[in-house]
């Protein structure tokens, strides 16, 4: 039987010392009209052909090891040193659990803490936490620390409109049985829009670095401006890009959340992922989520511990911040120990190669006729193309004539960004595939024509 | 690396492995990557931040740190491990194969879904594969970990009372034996949380929870088998109370494993429920994570589930592979993370039912309530129990005894780690003093059981005879016994200086 050791002999011997017969007594508690139903499901295959089951499954996708991918809007292909993988196969390290025992637990707790560690140095914040599941929740448990840090006077969540739509949707998903107030995000309001909405029932002011097109928004004064509103600040950031530019502390952010995604984890179809957290110690006991902190063992020698505990779920119960019990631990290991590899230098000459081929690509593709780049702010590693057929169209041609995986199609979120493209260009880009995707964007309106006429033919 | 004679200046020994922080030298770095083959373009000087305070070390270094942390841990592949209530089962080498496969590890979650039919046929089968263990209509397997599962299903039954103009009905029962999740996932909800007691024998109060009901009953949450490792004797009683007076029954699957081909909750008349596929379906814990909480509906939750879903968009020619798409439920009650799931769990847990098939699961659960059971008879007489009954996967014992004063389960739980054990999971659940919960799982041989037992008898009679060897445990660990008081005092949460940065503001 399949992973389960046991012999005719051991199953004897065990019902005998219970005093049982059979395993089926083992049930007799169990409804017997509804006990031992059939299960509709195939029989058991061997490890073989379930492999060959599984690879055939996964040729059946298109996706980045063949492919030029050029699609980004949250989720990003970045290079992923093999170091990271091998650490993560460890035994040790992927079946162990939360570090309840930090006697049993020493590795786990010491890399969280170093992980809690980096995104501090990042992110320029005072305390991380062990993380969330990922981008989107963490937002969602920045505004949970907000609501909580007014107790609920304050019922106004101010959101970007260049915020993430999906994390925007999860933060509602999250609230709807309360009483906030989302607002700012429905149609294209600016950053000093955003701050003209600000009032004394506002709780958090929460804007995208870069945001969502790519940019980066002049944030000067906008710390302050919510401050002086009485109001938190929360920025969404996206890690590579602190390689490069300021950090969210220096720019006066309160609470700093993101997608820890691009830090060594792989596409996977969407996850698992890392929700990174960060904010200033005044916030530390309101947060949620596992914290590792510093001590000594009975011999005072340095060991790490899970605290603050009183705040969780098992032991606060129905008065804790957030039901959140697992993280990501292994993810967040992912990411300490791509940071560790990239290093002070590596992060930021990944960030730098993301900013040239991005720039690069985004000239070339300005300079066709029938599109244009939207260069008139700055901008790290993705940047919108408006193109001159919709974009899933100029899409299929990419795939099928060039074998290019395009941009994201921003008309699906916003209406009135009909034939825009958001494109994302990172290190993992080489020249050669930027210039084919500039020649495959020139000749894709003439192919869309040639394919309508194709089909008008043939109707 | 550790050397026991070597001594700090102030008397502690020193630290078992440096910070990462502390390793390395100016100017390394253990990145080995490409110059630029574009123009350069013109960085936007005052944008970019000074100076970025991360590790300068080398792969070498990088990977021997990492090893030498690895080697601090507990975990399964080291040995027998029975934290109850989180299965703590073998994770199948082939499951991490799989997920690795490039076409599923690097396929772009935003991609036109005709190019990802492998990954959407897989998550489809999967939903598939669930309805039929739960007996329930379909599933989701967006929520990322057993607690959005949880927050994912109460939200439903909030959505659909408010659906039928019921907005009055705003309380969720939940036993005191109950996970801290159920409470405080009823509390983000914004729904009241109305906790009933437990009868001696471990089954709910059904007095109690009579009394209980009336029209604000928005719905219920019961672990099946319960926390206490037994199946409630009256759960067709629970539910048709609860249904009575017009709440819906929620189901936290955490222990599945005790329920494979045993009883399909929609049979027992659940209405909604979630599995934890890092416990039931072997998928890893990953030192906490990454979980996957898929939830399942019957009827009358369908339309509410989170999304998007798989379906089929187009059945496809005979001979021809349907279409699969995602879809977002008609009423959903929205989407509880980005994208559709932990998608790389939900492939070693396609992989672990494919090898398993429907025989295989429903050994696992006659096996891994066979091993509990044998634990629970061996220990039986020794260590105090609430009460004497067949259990399900686990069961729970106490550990102090009457002739061995100041021993505690904290006591019994780090003297088992100088037998080579982790320790069951103590003080859960809340309403046995001094619990031990046992969950050994059915990967693990009889010999494993039978070694664990030795100890546990063992430690009993050293409780009595030589309590201060309890006391003092852990011996053989790493580190002694931590000192998580002082974590909680002095708080050190991070190692490196962040700037101040409202001063340098000021300057």
């Amino acid at each position: 039987m399949t992973y389960i050791p046991h012999t005719d002999a051991d199953r004897k011997a065990m019902l005998e010392a219970i005093g049982v017969d059979s395993l089926d007594d083992l049930f007799d508690a169990v409804p017997a009209d509804l006990r031992f139903p059939e299960l509709d499901l195939p029989p058991g295959l061997s490890e073989m052909e379930t492999a060959w089951e599984l690879n055939g499954l996964a040729s059946a996708n298109v996706a980045a090891n063949d492919f030029a991918l050029f699609l980004g809007a949250g989720a990003y292909n970045h290079f992923i040193p093999s170091v990271v993988n091998h650490i993560l196969l460890r035994g040790e390290f992927y079946t162990a659990y939360t570090p309840y025992q930090p006697e049993l637990s020493q590795g786990t707790l010491q890399a969280i803490f170093e992980y809690q560690s980096m995104m501090c140095a990042l992110t320029g914040m005072d305390v991380a936490n062990a993380s969330h599941y990922d981008g989107a929740t963490s937002l969602a448990e920045a505004v949970i620390v907000a609501n909580a840090h007014f107790r609920g006077k304050r019922s106004k969540i101010i959101l970007s409109p260049g915020v993430n739509p999906q994390y925007r949707a999860v933060v509602r998903t999250y609230h709807q049985g309360n009483d906030l107030k989302f607002v700012g995000d429905k149609g294209s309001a600016t950053v000093p829009d955003l701050v003209d909405m600000l009032d004394d029932d506002t709780a958090m002011l929460v804007v995208s670095y870069p945001n969502f097109f790519g940019q980066i928004d002049d944030l000067t004064g906008l710390a302050k401006s919510v401050h002086d509103a009485g109001a938190l600040l929360c920025m969404v950031v996206d890690p590579i890009a602190l390689g490069l530019f300021k950090s969210p502390g220096e720019l006066g952010a309160d609470i700093v959340v993101g997608e820890g995604q691009p830090l060594g984890i792989p596409l996977s179809f969407g996850g698992p992922y890392l929700g990174f957290f960060a904010t200033r110690e005044k916030f530390v006991r309101k947060i949620a989520g596992r914290i590792v902190g510093e001590t000594v063992d009975a011999d005072g020698r340095r060991a790490y511990v899970m605290t603050l505990r009183p705040r969780e779920q098992d032991i606060r119960r129905e008065k804790a911040t957030s039901n959140i019990c697992t993280n990501q631990g292994l993810m967040a290991l992912a990411a300490c120990v791509y940071m560790s590899v990239m290093g002070k230098h590596g992060l930021r000459r990944a960030a730098e190669l993301c900013y040239h081929k991005a720039h690069y690509a985004a000239q070339q593709i300005d300079a066709l006729e029938g599109y244009s780049v939207d260069m008139s702010q700055p901008f790290f590693k993705e940047f919108v193309v408006a193109c001159p057929e919709p974009v899933a169209a100029i899409n299929d041609v990419l795939l099928e004539h060039w074998g290019i995986i395009g941009g994201y199609d921003l008309s699906k979120d916003y209406p009135a960004r009909e034939n825009q493209m958001l494109l994302a260009v990172t290190e993992m880009n080489t020249k050669d595939e930027i210039d084919t995707l500039v020649e495959a964007l020139r000749s894709a309106p003439d192919d869309i024509a040639n394919h309508a006429h194709h089909h008008h033919h043939h109707s | 690396m550790t050397d026991e004679l070597i001594v700090n200046k102030n008397g502690a020994p020193p630290p078992l492995e440096p910070l990462i922080y502390d390793l390395g030298a100016p100017g390394r770095t253990g990145a080995i990557l490409p110059k630029p083959d574009v123009p350069e373009a013109d960085l936007p000087a005052d944008l970019l931040r000074d100076d970025l305070d991360l590790p300068e070390v080398s792969e070498m270094d990088v990977v021997r740190h990492f090893l030498r942390l690895s080697q601090f841990n507990y975990a399964i592949d080291k040995g027998f491990y029975p934290l109850g209530s989180c299965t703590m089962k073998y994770n199948p080498k082939l499951n991490e194969d799989m997920a690795r496969l490039p076409g599923f590890a690097l396929a772009h979650p935003l991609q036109d879904p005709s190019t990802v039919q492998g990954a959407l046929a897989l998550m489809y089968q999967l939903q598939e594969w669930l309805a039929a263990i739960s007996g329930l209509e379909a599933v989701s397997l967006q929520p990322a970990a057993g607690a959005q599962g949880e927050f994912a299903g109460i939200l439903m039954i909030r959505a659909y009372h408010l659906a039928n103009g019921e907005a009055h009905r705003t309380k969720i029962i939940v036993p005191d034996s109950a996970h801290g999740t159920n409470p405080a996932t009823t509390a983000m909800t914004g729904l009241e949380v109305v906790e009933i007691p437990s009868d001696d024998n471990g089954d709910v109060d059904l007095d109690k929870l009579r009394e209980v009901c009336g029209e604000d009953v928005a719905g219920m949450m019961i672990t099946v088998p319960n926390t206490l490792g037994v199946f409630e004797r009256h759960i067709q009683d629970i539910v048709d109370i609860i249904h009575g007076c017009g709440g819906l029954m929620y189901m936290d699957g955490a222990n599945m494993n005790a329920m494979l081909g045993i009883a399909k909750p929609g049979d027992l008349g659940f209405d909604v429920m979630h599995y934890n596929l890092h416990k039931t379906f072997s998928t890893p814990h990953g030192g906490g994570g990454p979980g996957s909480g898929p939830v399942a509906a019957g009827d009358k939750l369908l339309p509410f589930l989170p999304g998007p879903i798989v379906t089929i968009v187009d059945e496809g020619d005979e001979g021809e592979p349907p279409l699969y798409g995602l879809t977002m439920p008609e009423q959903s009650i929205g989407a509880l993370k980005a994208f559709w799931g932990n998608f790389g769990m939900l492939i070693r847990a396609f992989t672990y039912i494919s090898v398993n098939g429907a025989d295989g699961l429903r050994a696992v659960t006659d096996h891994a309530v066979l091993n509990a059971n044998y634990i629970r008879s061996k220990l039986q007489g020794t260590y105090p129990m609430p009460f004497e009954r067949i259990c399900g996967h686990e069961f729970v014992c106490e550990g102090h005894f009457k002739d061995a004063e100041g021993i505690h389960a904290l006591d019994i739980s780090k003297r088992l780690m100088d037998y080579g054990f982790h320790p069951p999971t103590n003080y859960f659940p809340l309403i046995v003093p001094e619990a031990l919960l046992i969950e050994p799982t059915e990967t693990e041989t009889k010999e494993a059981c039978d070694a664990f037992v030795e100890a546990m008898l063992a430690i009993a009679k050293e409780a009595k005879e030589s309590p201060d060897v309890l006391h003092e445990a852990p011996h053989v660990t790493p580190v002694k016994r931590v000192d998580d008081v002082r974590a909680a005092k002095d708080l050190i949460l991070c190692c490196r200086v962040i700037p101040d940065w409202d001063a340098e503001a000021a300057e």
